[in-house]
């Protein structure tokens, strides 16, 4: 999947579907977005990373037309959507962040009733598999499980067919085994061609699903790239993590690992490199000349996680 | 009446977005209406609440207030118990679907985020608003034509069928009126929990003091001159009027028509100021 994403981007999509120029909205004296920039282009997933309260719902809801920007310029499909129409409603999907389903009718009728807001619906049984609601077709919406719910959500704002579709936090709440089946929905997006705006909080959603990722935190952009890419993750320092054999501890290792070897609280040393596979071979010669071997030796990149911590964290001083 | 609200609706949204929407065929609209409709009517049918503080309990009513005051001439009336209650408690029922179980479910779909759900598809807003308001309409109308025919069967009542006009223009007026007030309310309430107190916080007094339960004759004037300002006793004095058998003519009581029109106008820029499609409880 990775292969695939990294090749489409790469693919030159020039095609910009949202524009976003110094956007800003103040509510009273509170700055709850501090003039950021997007772009988003054309078939991609972009995911839009935050910690709860920086600005992503309220940064969403300016591009779905809910609430109008304080300063700064917005297209979406070529148009304003605080100015938008029923043309423009047409072309875009949106699942909110809390919506319930409609009151008494079930997944079919939901779908059926939604369907005939817009000009050119999709099919409502192939929605409904697309979202793996076959079994639940019938069922009330009020007798789905929350993920089951999210996923009817994710169908509403499909119905119309649109090209570009906003998922505000679609897996918050979710248990893990419905959080992959929410992942293999939006991963299905793509391979309609849909462009998808995610926000999220979680750092793996991001992770596994986007093409593309801006980090926003206190009202501003802290980070854009790819989830290989963001922050400069793939120029971070890795982690050697071992423990050596009884009662030999960091301070009896060579230089120039000594110097760089933390030990931790558990016995384990951990190292820290921007060149794992120099030391780790300066490790391995000096395991292997003393005699023994390190069984649990660990190299680990830094995650996803890793980097948005670090990023949001200079984001709040900031 | 639905087209004033679409003319005004119309109006405010170019006001507030200068942006041309497309004019769907008058065909494709209507359509469209009947459409919502028909999906609210079926999840009001499946709402066992509803269906019983809007059908149950007006026919509760009925056979209780008979029960209590014998089915013979009152004298404050001058006709038959049943005669009295089915008009009276038909403007009970009409209420009871146009506005409480308009003002519940418009706050618990608002504040579960369905009606901005459906505002961010191409529907216009006017539409979901007329939809719901004929869904009010039919169900009233349902739960006056069922209180009659008990009336007819049960209590030997009057059929008032050159009135059958009167009725019908009080009971589309009256319904229209008490939707408009229904969505002018829900802007105030900010939790679904709190609509059904508050609805039978303000009808229950009205219900009493405007002929509704009580034949207003009985009251005090200074109660009767406070229920003379509220668009209850109009629509019950009008309802009673088209159903006495003594009235000639179509029975439309112009005043009473005047006076929830002015309510319904009032209403009316109520609910266009205030009226939200985004949950209030939450968000800023």
């Amino acid at each position: 999947m990775t292969a695939g994403r990294s090749g489409r981007t790469v693919a030159g999509m020039t095609e910009t579907v949202i524009t976003v120029k110094g956007l800003a909205k103040r509510y009273g004296s509170f700055e709850a977005v501090r003039g950021i920039d997007l772009e988003v282009h054309r078939g991609e997933i972009f995911a839009f990373l935050g910690p709860n309260g920086a600005g992503k719902t309220t940064t969403v809801e300016i591009l779905e037309g809910f609430r109008r920007p304080t300063a700064g310029e917005v297209s979406v499909l070529g148009t304003d959507p605080a100015q938008a129409g029923a043309d423009w409603r047409n072309r875009v999907g949106a699942v909110l962040q809390e919506s319930q389903p409609e009151v008494g009718l079930t997944v079919r009728e939901c779908l059926r009733l939604y369907a005939g807001y817009y000009d050119a619906p999709r099919s409502i049984d192939e929605t409904i598999a697309l979202v793996g609601l076959e079994e639940k077709a019938d069922t009330l919406g009020d007798l789905l499980s929350g993920g089951q719910r999210r996923r009817l959500d994710v169908a509403l704002a499909l119905i119309g067919d649109p090209e570009l579709i906003f998922l505000d936090e679609p897996t918050t709440g979710f248990d893990p085994s419905a959080r992959r089946a929410a992942w293999s929905v939006i991963d299905g997006l793509r391979s309609l061609g849909k462009t998808v705006f995610l926000t999220t909080h979680y750092m793996d959603e991001a992770d596994q699903l986007a093409d593309r990722i801006a980090v926003i935190a206190g009202g501003e952009i802290v980070a854009e790239g790819t989830p290989l890419t963001l922050g400069g993750r793939d120029r971070l320092a890795a982690t050697i993590t071992f423990t050596a054999p009884g009662g030999i501890g960091a301070s009896d290792l060579p230089e120039p690992l000594r110097s760089l070897a933390d030990p931790n609280s558990n016995g384990t040393v951990s190292i820290r490199t921007e060149s794992p596979l120099m030391h780790v071979r300066d490790l391995a010669d000096w395991a292997s000349a003393s005699g023994f071997d390190l069984p649990d030796l660990d190299v680990r990149r830094p995650t996803l996680e890793d980097v948005y911590l670090a990023l949001t964290e200079l984001g709040k001083e900031s | 009446m639905f087209l004033l609200i679409r003319w005004l609706l119309r109006r405010r949204r170019d006001r507030k977005a200068a942006a041309p929407e497309a004019p769907p065929t008058s065909n494709g609209t209507l359509g469209l209406v009947l459409h919502q409709t028909r999906y609210d009517l079926i999840g009001f049918l499946r709402n066992r609440q509803a269906r019983f503080f809007t059908l149950v309990l007006p026919l509760l009513f009925l056979v209780i207030f008979v029960g209590v005051f014998g089915n013979h001439t009152v004298r404050s009336t001058g006709v038959k118990a049943s005669t009295y209650y089915v008009p009276g408690i038909s403007a009970l029922g009409l209420i009871a679907s146009s506005f409480v179980n308009l003002v519940i479910s418009i706050t618990a779909q608002r504040e579960a985020g369905i009606l901005k759900r459906r505002r961010a598809t191409p529907v216009p807003a006017w539409v979901l608003i007329a939809g719901r308001s004929l869904t009010a309409i039919a169900v009233s109308l349902v739960v006056m034509s069922v209180l009659l025919a008990v009336g007819r069967f049960a209590y030997g009542v009057h059929l008032p069928t050159s009135t059958i006009p009167g009725i019908a223009v009080s009971a589309i007026v009256g319904s229209v009126t008490f939707c408009v007030l229904g969505y002018a309310l829900s802007s105030a309430i900010r939790s679904e929990d709190a609509a059904q107190p508050m609805v039978q916080a303000i009808m229950l007094p009205l219900y009493f003091i405007s002929g509704v339960f009580i034949p207003n004759v009985n009251l005090p004037s200074w109660m009767r001159h406070v229920a003379e300002l509220f668009p209850v006793q109009h629509l019950a004095d009008a309802l009673h009027h088209a159903y006495d058998p003594a009235t000639h003519g179509i029975g439309l009581v112009w005043t009473d028509l005047a006076v929830l029109a002015a309510w319904m106008v009032g209403g009316l820029v109520v609910a266009l100021r205030r009226f939200s499609w985004t949950p209030l409880a939450r968000g800023a």
